[in-house]
């Protein structure tokens, strides 16, 4: 077992290539949620576990279904079977279908935590850095192992992001800003800032 | 061949989403959450505007909030006396209705009776204008007339008179207090749907100097309240104000109001 090779993932989905600051994937909650620390980190909490189950199960759909080489059809006799173009369709069905389960299940087993990212969790459907991880887990060819360790590392790489980014928020809110940055203006130059801080990360992995 | 493969893409992602659907359909029966059936027939009975008027963030929030004993069935301004008893039958209650309420604006010193103290010239809006010495009229109470309420309104409720006055519709206003809230002046309040006699002033100082500043303010004289038959209208911290629920509409004050800040 590779754990240099796992580690280095983690480390790099973490840092070197973060989902948002790195990849641009996912800005839309990253803008919307990141007024209050703690709801970011609720935000990022949602999406960890739903970037960590949608990585594992497309990954088993790509594998079992979708990959010309090894899929169930090729067992069942069917040559020349290549269904790789279904990938995007049948990516957005898994997550819509796992962010819906993970709603119904939140609202009977934890109604509070269902309370705290009750908004949240359905904006993670359209969120486009899982589908991102989705489709990067199959371009690397990563094995079960590496995709569950690059969608951990990915999920926390984002709850990082937004949670950093709220925090600095919070204290534009209280900060003297000429009126024509106040606001969105100011946070997306914040968000630039905070990206090309990131690319100091660039040679480490 | 190509047919083939076509049916195969079709059926495998037609497959796919049975399966989801069948696992989602399978959990929400497996985890589903028992809602009070009444919430539900009462969001079905409310007029769906999530306009906030009755202090709670939408519709949803207060048919929750009715359910739990929280608000009161007649706490929907917009839906007024049928959605009440709509949601007294609902909750099996009796329908003690509130009689309807609508805003009124409590000040009748428009252009032609009121004496300015400067001329404004700054953005047109009672909160920009209000931040200027109280705004550009004498009289620190009245309704400065750029029309922050009515562009409050999601009603259509409310527009400026001829004379410089915001005024309400009673017919379209559904008493959501959106125009209370914007107006930096106070000036707008609740009075009975239907009801003549207004006391149309808001000035709460007495004395000569309101009379200079505004032809038809109420200066506190308490003749209306000495002449009043029912014991209906009273003066309270220098401006006069009238018990509805005594109130015959008799109109013996408007006429004995020495500045006629009575209407009716």
């Amino acid at each position: 077992m590779d754990f240099g090779g796992l580690f280095v993932i983690l480390v790099g989905s973490i840092l070197v290539n973060n989902f948002v600051l790195s990849r641009f994937l996912g800005i839309c909650p990253f803008l919307g949620v990141s007024k209050q620390v703690e709801t970011a980190l609720g935000m990022g909490m949602a999406v960890t576990f739903v970037m960590t189950m949608a990585g594992i199960l497309t990954w088993a759909i790509q594998v079992v279904l979708l990959d010309p080489t090894s899929s169930i059809f090729t067992m069942m006799g069917i040559e020349n079977l290549d269904l790789r173009y279904l990938q995007t369709i049948a990516f957005i069905l898994v997550i819509a279908s796992l962010v819906q389960f993970v709603e119904i299940f939140l609202q009977k087993v934890s109604p509070t935590l269902y309370q705290a990212l009750g908004v949240f969790l359905p904006l993670i459907t359209t969120n486009c850095a899982v589908l991102g991880l989705a489709i990067l887990n199959i371009q690397y060819e990563y094995n079960l192992l590496e995709v569950i360790v690059h969608s951990i590392g990915g999920a926390l790489g984002f709850s990082l992001a937004i949670v950093l980014f709220a925090g600095i928020r919070e204290k534009l809110e209280i900060s003297n800003i000429p009126a024509p940055f106040k606001g969105f203006p100011i946070a997306l130059i914040t968000a630039s800032l905070m990206s090309m801080a990131f690319f100091g990360f660039a040679g480490l992995v | 061949m190509e047919f083939q493969n076509i049916a195969i893409a079709g059926l495998s992602l037609g497959a796919m989403g049975a399966i989801f659907g069948a696992v989602l359909a399978y959990a929400s029966q497996k985890f589903a959450v028992e809602i009070d059936p009444r919430a539900l027939a009462i969001r079905e009975a409310l007029p769906s505007a999530n306009c906030g008027g009755c202090g709670y963030p939408g519709c949803d929030a207060f048919a929750n909030a009715v359910v739990a004993g929280e608000a009161p069935i007649n706490g929907c301004p917009v839906g007024g006396s049928e959605c009440t008893a709509a949601l007294a039958q609902i909750m099996g209650l009796d329908a003690a209705a509130g009689a309807k309420q609508v805003a009124y604006v409590l000040c009748n010193g428009g252009k032609s009776h009121a004496r300015y103290q400067y001329d404004y010239s700054g953005v047109s809006d009672c909160r920009a204008a209000h931040m200027l010495h109280g705004g550009d009229k004498a009289c620190r109470f009245s309704c400065l007339g750029y029309g922050t309420c009515e562009r409050a309104c999601p009603f259509d409720a409310i527009h400026m008179n001829a004379n410089g006055l915001a005024e309400v519709d009673p017919e379209k206003c559904v008493a959501c207090g959106l125009c209370i809230e914007a107006c930096p002046k106070d000036v707008i309040g609740y009075v009975p749907y239907g009801h003549e006699v207004i006391v149309s002033c808001n000035n709460k100082e007495r004395g000569g100097h309101v009379k200079k500043d505004c032809g038809v303010a109420c200066i506190a004289c308490g003749i209306c309240q000495k002449n009043c038959p029912h014991d209906a209208i009273h003066v309270v911290n220098n401006v006069a104000i009238i018990d509805y629920n005594k109130c015959t509409s008799c109109r013996i004050c408007v006429e004995k109001c020495p500045t006629k800040a009575i209407v009716g």
